[in-house]
């Protein structure tokens, strides 16, 4: 049941457990139960909106950072990437296979912002041997979400 | 000039046959439908998802490569063998690909050439009462004459083995059945089926058994007629790709049925039809390839929506049969002693909302509105609070 109610939640956060409870036929309590735990259990870790900030005026920089780290003794990749991932500048960071190590998202409000912080602070970290950022030019898709739909499917109103 | 039976003269003569069936009686709900805006429809009969898109995908690489003539009058081959393999692995029938099954326009046009191929002038077919609203003129058009016999909610919308034999005579030649059925969400349960079959079979009837609902089940299954003893050279199953995996635009239907009927479909087929389209029929294939994991999950999201629909409707006092197939809740609207189509219009104008009125799908669905819950939770959700309004204002004191 937990995994029932985890993916009504991936798809909408914002259902109510009320909601939740009349779909799957089980009591309210028990739903409020299950989604209190997984939040405890850090299953669920956050209730966030998908945003595209394209359309605010708030105009955001996003850059993909690839990350080559040196390979140091007693220190595991994972302190290197606790390190990089502690800026608030980092929105997504996962250690990969493949020509290099760490792939990292970074967002700010400028290039200037995202550059400084890729020359000042990401490459003197040590372990880090070296970082490639690309920026994004467009977003197409975010989370699963087409940005921008095209007009929407439309079915004729009443069919028998 | 001729007259139109209300003796109004009109200019072009119109054959008898087709004045004969009557035009949707739910026009003017239609056309006020057009004129009224910021309406939430629950008067839809398709999915609310688009095709999935490695379907979709498998067409547009085929117009690419240029597949766009004719096919066979049966059916790409490919396609036969991918059904073939359906029939046999969810059902454990086997039917022969070169004879055995016709690929057409939707199960529509499978219904049509059905009755046309069995039927002559005068015979009978019985049909259960509320039903698809193209089973009755598919019937007259093919010069039959339909026998309605009545269902209701007390015996759950399944046609009764006894209610069918007391209308069986010499003209007698098929029984007409769908289910999971649309309006109602019915589906027969095996025991019920078996009842049928049984009086099928000892009357020599053929079943012809419209079965496009039969993936959307929730919590029981489907059964398939022709696997009942004995059922498979007495019946004439139709199915189709529209519900199941979104795919209503595209137009494809099948028909499994003995080699001297498909035969006979498939003469009618090839003059009127030609063939599917061949687009439509690539994309079927993929549909039976690969498509199961996204008509599952489709199902899935059906029946999310089913219990809101349906708890929502009896929690505002429309008791409302469970539906177990199909995408269709069917709630008894008597409480507010409207007929189901002043119901409807008055939910329209009053709080935009759009329902099908049970009385177009026949004379038992009378007391009835269709409600489809393929729509978004949001949608049903705020459908459900406007019928609230509705139900509350218009209830007849003491009936609840």
């Amino acid at each position: 049941m937990l995994k029932e109610i985890l993916k009504i939640l991936q798809s909408d956060a914002r259902i109510t457990t009320k909601q939740i409870s009349t779909i799957t036929g089980t009591p309210s309590a028990e739903v409020t139960k299950l989604i209190k735990q997984a939040e405890k259990d850090r299953i669920i870790l956050k209730y966030k909106a998908i945003v595209n900030w394209d359309k605010v005026e708030d105009e955001q920089v996003w850059a993909l950072i690839e990350v080559k780290l040196t390979p140091q003794k007693d220190v595991g990749f994972d302190s290197i990437a606790e390190r990089i991932y502690r800026f608030p500048q980092t929105r997504t960071v996962y250690l990969i296979s493949g020509s290099y190590d760490l792939f990292v998202l970074a967002v700010g409000k400028t290039n200037h912002e995202v550059a400084d912080f890729v020359s000042q602070k990401l490459s003197h970290i040590e372990g880090v041997q070296g970082t490639v950022t690309q920026f994004v030019l467009k977003r197409y898709k975010e989370d699963g979400e087409i940005i921008e739909e095209k007009e929407g499917v439309k079915r004729q109103p009443v069919t028998l | 000039m001729s007259t139109n039976p209300k003796g109004q003269r009109r200019k072009y003569h119109i054959s008898q046959r087709a004045s004969q069936i009557s035009p949707s009686g739910i026009r003017r709900f239609f056309d006020l439908l057009a004129s009224v805006e910021g309406v939430i429809s629950l008067g839809v009969g398709e999915p609310d998802f688009a095709t999935p898109w490695h379907i979709s995908e498998a067409a547009i690489e085929s117009l690419e490569k240029g597949y766009t003539m004719y096919t066979s009058n049966l059916g790409m081959p490919e396609l036969r063998q991918e059904l073939s393999r359906y029939l046999r692995n969810n059902y454990n029938l086997e039917y022969d690909t070169d004879g055995e099954l016709l690929i057409t326009v939707g199960v529509s046009e499978a219904l049509d050439l059905a009755m046309r191929a069995i039927l002559d002038p005068g015979d009978e077919v019985i049909i259960p009462d509320p039903c698809y609203v193209s089973y009755n003129p598919c019937v007259v058009l093919a010069g039959g004459t339909p026998i309605m016999v009545p269902t209701n909610e007390q015996n759950n919308f399944e046609i009764g083995a006894a209610d069918i034999e007391a209308r069986i005579t010499s003209r007698t030649k098929a029984i007409l059945i769908g289910y999971p059925a649309n309006p109602t969400g019915a589906v027969m349960s095996r025991d019920k089926l078996s009842e049928v079959a049984e009086v099928a079979r000892r009357h020599r009837l053929l079943v012809v058994s419209d079965e496009i609902y039969a993936k959307l089940v929730y919590g029981v299954e489907h059964t398939c007629v022709a696997t009942l003893p004995g059922m498979k050279e007495n019946t004439i199953l139709l199915g189709g790709f529209s519900k199941a995996y979104a795919m209503t635009g595209w137009r494809i239907g099948y028909v499994a049925a003995p080699k001297e009927i498909i035969a006979a479909m498939t003469k009618i087929h090839q003059y009127t039809m030609m063939c599917a389209p061949t687009m439509g029929q690539v994309a079927a294939i993929e549909a039976l390839k690969s498509g199961e994991d996204s008509a599952t999950e489709m199902v899935k999201d059906y029946n999310r929506r089913r219990m809101v629909m349906v708890k929502g409707l009896c929690d505002i006092g429309l008791s409302c049969f469970e539906p177990k197939g199909a995408f269709y809740a069917f709630p008894s609207i008597k409480c507010t002693g409207m007929t189901s189509e002043e119901f409807a219009e008055r939910l329209l104008t009053e709080q935009k909302v759009a329902v099908v009125p049970g009385s177009a799908f026949g004379e038992y669905g009378e007391g009835y509105v269709r409600c489809c819950y393929a729509t978004s939770l949001a949608d049903i959700e705020e459908a459900l609070t406007r019928m609230k309004r509705f139900v509350d204002k218009h209830q007849k004191g003491g009936l609840t």
